[in-house]
């Protein structure tokens, strides 16, 4: 079960995917047995340079806003097979560079809800359902997508349009409610970089692990309100995201340093903070993020430096690991550079699990918060 | 940039208004004011200087503020003004409802302790250590607002503004009052002074002749007042309106409601002589106490076991207000036949549904109201059999709850019928179900080739691992136990049976055996507020060792046993058990060491029953609303309590 999870990029004939027990949608899985979390983050950090950034968000231009033409025209191409569709739409939705992973499974449902024929409450909630399981099934190991998922159903079948008596404006209250979900998590990486900037002083240090899109939005906010600060990047072996991060804030004038991902208990005295995104904030108030937080997390608690969790509010998911192997690990090819003998076991998992302990405070758009205090906001969205 | 941030602001504006926040504070302080600038009327020789103390005037607050010390002549006459009205009010009230304020001649008593004395004496006696027992004398003191609003010159007048709001009827007459107020002339504060100290010695006195005066003194006293007032009104309503007179008599009464529909209800304090004198008067169980008493806590509970039991069986058939239901479960928490929240919880639940089925309303009595007095008692009788869990206090909480909202418009027969099927749904909801839910859960957590380990017989624990082994998980349990119960045993039979490996040791072993264990799965008799773990002896020492060797520890436990009090230690709060099952170990005669010893003075014999695990040490608390961090509870608390109490 272990080794048979999915997430290989190169070792793409190793094994068959081991998706949920859903074996009567077989086609729909996830074609190129490649977790498509791994694939989605490589592809991004491949490319995302600000220059084809904006290019690609020229190029994608007026569809963000007005989605509703793309979605719609691509179902009815499709046609009938409604299933296949969310994937699809899904994977659309996903070539934006910009445009996180929840949020794109969250376009793709409430395209799912346009395109449905249904023409009752229950049977369009049951469509839904299945999408959204669809998409889960997909690719089970990415948490924002799982999370996305649920807190969409929730947003949106938990409302009071449920009990209209017209089936038609239920529907569009549905889908009013769909596009206000989107826009809000659009629009979470703004409100987040608003609320940190109160925490970022002149003359601070910043330290920084991982590539995540919040951080650096954070970090360009701070440069442009003309805040003097440094950041220091930790390499981010083995897919070099420090590097990327760093060469993306040297374009902004931002003195940056890069250090090895095992200088940072050596350089830790000249830091003031640490700031990290998260691939997912679970009900205890730890975060799920790249691998190597957990130990800058330690580092930095035992040296009496804050650390700040930078993550959207559809990142809260409803897990709970007890400790770093209660979850299901997203492996990921390591290059060594040299040849490793056969016999040799390598650690692939790509992500760890920082207890709240450790944690100062988590940035969201629901405000700044305490880590005690996610799982309160996740035991009031979801029960 | 700004702009972006406003918007924020504007949205989430939720104020949360936590513990004693009280908005009207400053309104009800001027009130007071003006009233004592409009009426400065100085006290009259009945009303006693202490209950100037309690704030009551504010009718708002949701929240009582614990009163300031104030200057007793400061606010004097607002009080004084009231009872200048009935000051024929004779001197036994009034060496009554002093009596318990200067027990050592201090002029300014802590309100809150004493009052509630006070309290405890008028109501249904043992029972009020109990959340939920002020509604009785609340209904009594609603209902009577109706027929009070009739009467002109009932000694009810004397009532502080804060009575108002829950009798509003009678606000008409305390206006009338004001209104006759400023006729009486005006004294200095000196003079007040010298008419307070007359007071006192008077009291002191009345104290000193009349001994013990009867709790029913002030009551009585006041209803003589109604009858003066109007002989004509029906004898029910007479009584409702004496009783919320003998509320607001004995000064503070209303604040003193308030206050208690808010905080929990104190437990019975045991080394407080007086009232244990009273309570055993009226116990229907005669236990003779522990001689030797254990010095840090004699505010509990100390008794002889295995006294009382034979003594309780010949009365079976002498005690016709118990119902046999109840004394049969009562007999059985007292020799230990039933033990475990959960068991206990739901014994005493379905002797209630048999209380009841046979319930009939006596003529001239309110159902909802004769229920519940009823139902008071019962659990007064099963206090005396054994102290309550948390978790049955909150389900005589439910079940008082349940009576009191039933619709008057339903028919005996209906009523019955509905309050039985409420009980039902209690227990396979709130217990039953809970635990298959909390299975669901925990088993998620359950991987192949753990150790699990787990501390004496939960309940919710061993179920856990057996669904796990139904499964086909592949997992080993270690079972800690510990003298002198030994429930572990009997889960080890049972896990044994359904052939999973154990290992089975004693608490002594636990931080030898620690370092191999991956899980440690602990039951609770109650989860508190700030996420203490209030559970069988022996647990904190468990999740404290687990902890220190970074093994994850889960507490398994239903939601219906949270609650809000808080807890930081194992003193407060706790039972104890029989001191001979410490002194001797059974089947070992060879151990006599102490022998003859038992009764010697300087030797005490502290068997306790619970311990309170501090959250710091609980990794997860699993509930049947899922998985939680300790740090939850209060949200669970907050959000579901209200839910539960009307289900």
């Amino acid at each position: 079960m272990w080794r048979r999870t999915p997430s290989f990029i190169l070792d793409r004939t190793s094994t068959s995917p081991p998706m949920a027990a859903d074996t009567t949608r077989a086609p729909i899985q996830n074609p190129d047995s490649i977790s498509a979390y791994y694939q989605t983050r490589a592809a991004h950090h491949g490319v995302i340079t600000s220059e084809w950034l904006s290019q690609a968000q020229a190029a994608v231009g007026g569809v963000s806003d007005s989605g509703d033409e793309h979605p719609v025209s691509s179902l009815t191409e499709l046609g009938n097979e409604k299933s296949f569709n969310v994937i699809e739409e899904f994977n659309s939705w996903r070539k934006q560079p910009d445009l996180a992973e929840a949020v794109a499974a969250i376009r793709a449902l409430a395209a799912v809800i346009r395109a449905s024929e249904a023409t009752t409450m229950m049977e369009l909630e049951i469509e839904l359902t299945k999408a959204s399981d669809t998409l889960k099934s997909w690719d089970t190991t990415s948490i924002s997508l799982t999370a996305g998922c649920d807190l969409f159903i929730r947003y949106v079948t938990r409302t009071s349009a449920l009990e209209y008596e017209d089936f038609n404006s239920a529907k569009s209250r549905l889908l009013e409610r769909a596009e206000k979900f989107g826009e809000i998590s659009c629009k979470a990486r703004r409100i987040i970089a608003m609320l940190s900037q109160d925490f970022i002083f002149d003359g601070c240090t910043i330290l920084v692990h991982g590539l995540s899109r919040v951080v650096l939005e954070i970090l360009k906010t701070a440069a442009q309100n003309n805040k003097l600060f440094r950041v220091l990047c930790t390499e981010g072996r083995p897919d070099g995201t420090g590097v990327l991060l760093s060469s993306e804030l040297s374009k902004l004038d931002i003195p940056v340093k890069l250090l090895l991902d095992s200088a940072v208990a050596y350089s830790m005295d000249e830091v003031d903070m640490v700031f990290v995104g998260a691939d997912g904030v679970v009900e205890s108030g730890g975060i799920i993020n790249m691998m190597g937080t957990y130990q800058i997390a330690l580092v930095a608690h035992s040296m009496n430096k804050p650390v700040y969790v930078a993550a959207e509010s559809y990142k809260f998911a409803r897990l709970y690991p007890l400790d770093q192997k209660d979850m299901a690990p997203a492996l990921r090819p390591i290059e060594f550079g040299l040849k490793i003998p056969t016999k040799v076991e390598v650690e692939r998992s790509a992500r760890d699990y920082t207890p709240p302990q450790y944690l100062t405070l988590l940035f969201t758009d629901l405000g700044v918060l305490s880590p005690s205090v996610v799982s309160d906001e996740l035991i009031q969205l979801y029960l | 940039m700004e702009s972006r941030r406003n918007p924020r602001a504007v949205v989430d504006p939720k104020v949360r208004q936590v513990g004693f926040f009280t908005s009207s504070q400053p309104d009800s302080s001027s009130t007071q004011q003006q009233q004592q600038q409009t009426d400065p009327i100085p006290a009259s020789a009945s009303s006693p200087p202490v209950s100037t103390i309690s704030p009551s005037g504010n009718s708002l607050s949701p929240v009582m503020i614990p009163p300031p010390r104030l200057n007793s002549s400061d606010t004097f006459p607002l009080r004084g003004a009231a009872a200048g009205a009935s000051s024929a009010v004779s001197p036994s009230s009034f060496s009554y409802s002093n009596r318990r304020d200067f027990p050592d001649g201090s002029t300014t008593a802590s309100p809150g302790r004493h009052s509630r004395g006070s309290f405890v004496k008028s109501s249904t006696p043992v029972a009020s250590s109990l959340p939920g027992i002020g509604m009785d004398s609340m209904a009594a003191a609603k209902s009577s607002s109706v027929p009070a609003s009739g009467l002109t010159t009932v000694s009810v007048a004397t009532m502080p503004p804060g009575l108002a709001e829950k009798a509003s009827g009678m606000e008409v007459q305390s206006d009338q009052k004001k209104n006759s107020k400023p006729l009486k002339e005006k004294t200095t504060k000196a003079e007040r002074r010298a008419i307070q100290e007359a007071q006192r010695a008077a009291k002191a006195a009345a104290k000193a002749d009349g001994g013990k005066v009867p709790p029913g003194t002030s009551a009585s006293v006041a209803s003589t007042s109604v009858k003066v007032a109007k002989p004509a009104k029906p004898s029910t309503q007479k009584n409702e309106v004496s009783v919320a007179a003998g509320v607001t008599e004995k000064k503070g009464g209303p604040s003193e409601k308030d206050r208690k529909k808010d905080a929990p209800h104190p437990r019975m304090q045991y080394d407080d002589e007086s009232r244990v004198v009273k309570a055993k008067r009226r116990a229907v169980v005669k236990q003779t106490e522990a001689k030797n008493r254990v010095e840090l806590f004699r505010h509990l509970p100390q008794y002889e076991h295995g006294t009382q039991l034979p003594d309780l069986e010949t009365k079976f058939f002498q005690l016709d207000p118990m119902h046999p239901a109840v004394y049969k479960v009562g007999l059985q928490y007292l020799s230990g036949d039933i033990s475990g929240g959960n068991a206990r919880c739901i014994a005493m639940l379905q002797a209630f549904q048999e209380v009841v089925k046979d319930y009939s309303t006596p003529p001239e009595k309110n159902l909802n109201r004769d229920m519940t007095a009823k139902i008071s008692s019962y659990v007064s009788f099963l206090i005396e059999c054994r102290p309550l869990s948390i978790s049955m206090g909150n389900a005589i909480r439910f079940v008082k709850n349940r009576i009191a909202k039933l619709p008057i418009t339903l028919s005996e027969s209906e009523a019955k019928a509905a309050l039985q099927s409420d009980i039902e749904r209690f227990i396979n909801d709130k217990i039953i179900g809970a635990d298959m839910v909390i299975v669901k859960h925990a088993v998620t957590k359950i991987r192949d080739g753990d150790v699990l380990l787990t501390y004496g017989s939960p309940t919710a624990v061993e179920m856990i691992l057996l669904h796990a082994h139904e499964l086909k998980k592949k997992f080993r349990v270690l079972v800690v136990d510990s003298r002198p119960k030994l429930e572990g045993q009997l889960l080890l039979r049972r896990l044994i049976k359904r052939g999973i490996s154990c290992t089975y040791t004693h608490i002594n072993a636990i931080s030898y055996i620690m370092h191999e264990v991956t899980k440690v799965f602990l039951g609770a008799s109650s989860v508190l507020s700030n996420g203490t773990v209030y559970s069988r002896v022996g647990t904190a020492c468990v999740a404290m060792v687990a902890s220190a060797f970074r093994v994850p520890v889960l507490v398994c436990c239903e939601a219906y046993k949270f609650h809000e009090r808080v807890q930081l230690d194992s003193i407060c709060s706790n039972e104890l058990g029989d001191p001979n099952a410490i002194s001797k170990v059974h089947g070992r005669e060879d151990i006599n060491y102490l022998d003859g010893l038992t009764n010697n003075a300087n030797l005490q014999f502290l068997n306790l029953m619970y311990d309170a695990t501090p959250s710091d040490y609980i990794s997860m608390i699993i509930t049947d609303y899922g998985m939680v961090p300790p740090t939850s509870v209060p949200v669970i608390v907050r959000e579901y309590q209200k839910e539960h109490l009307l289900v």
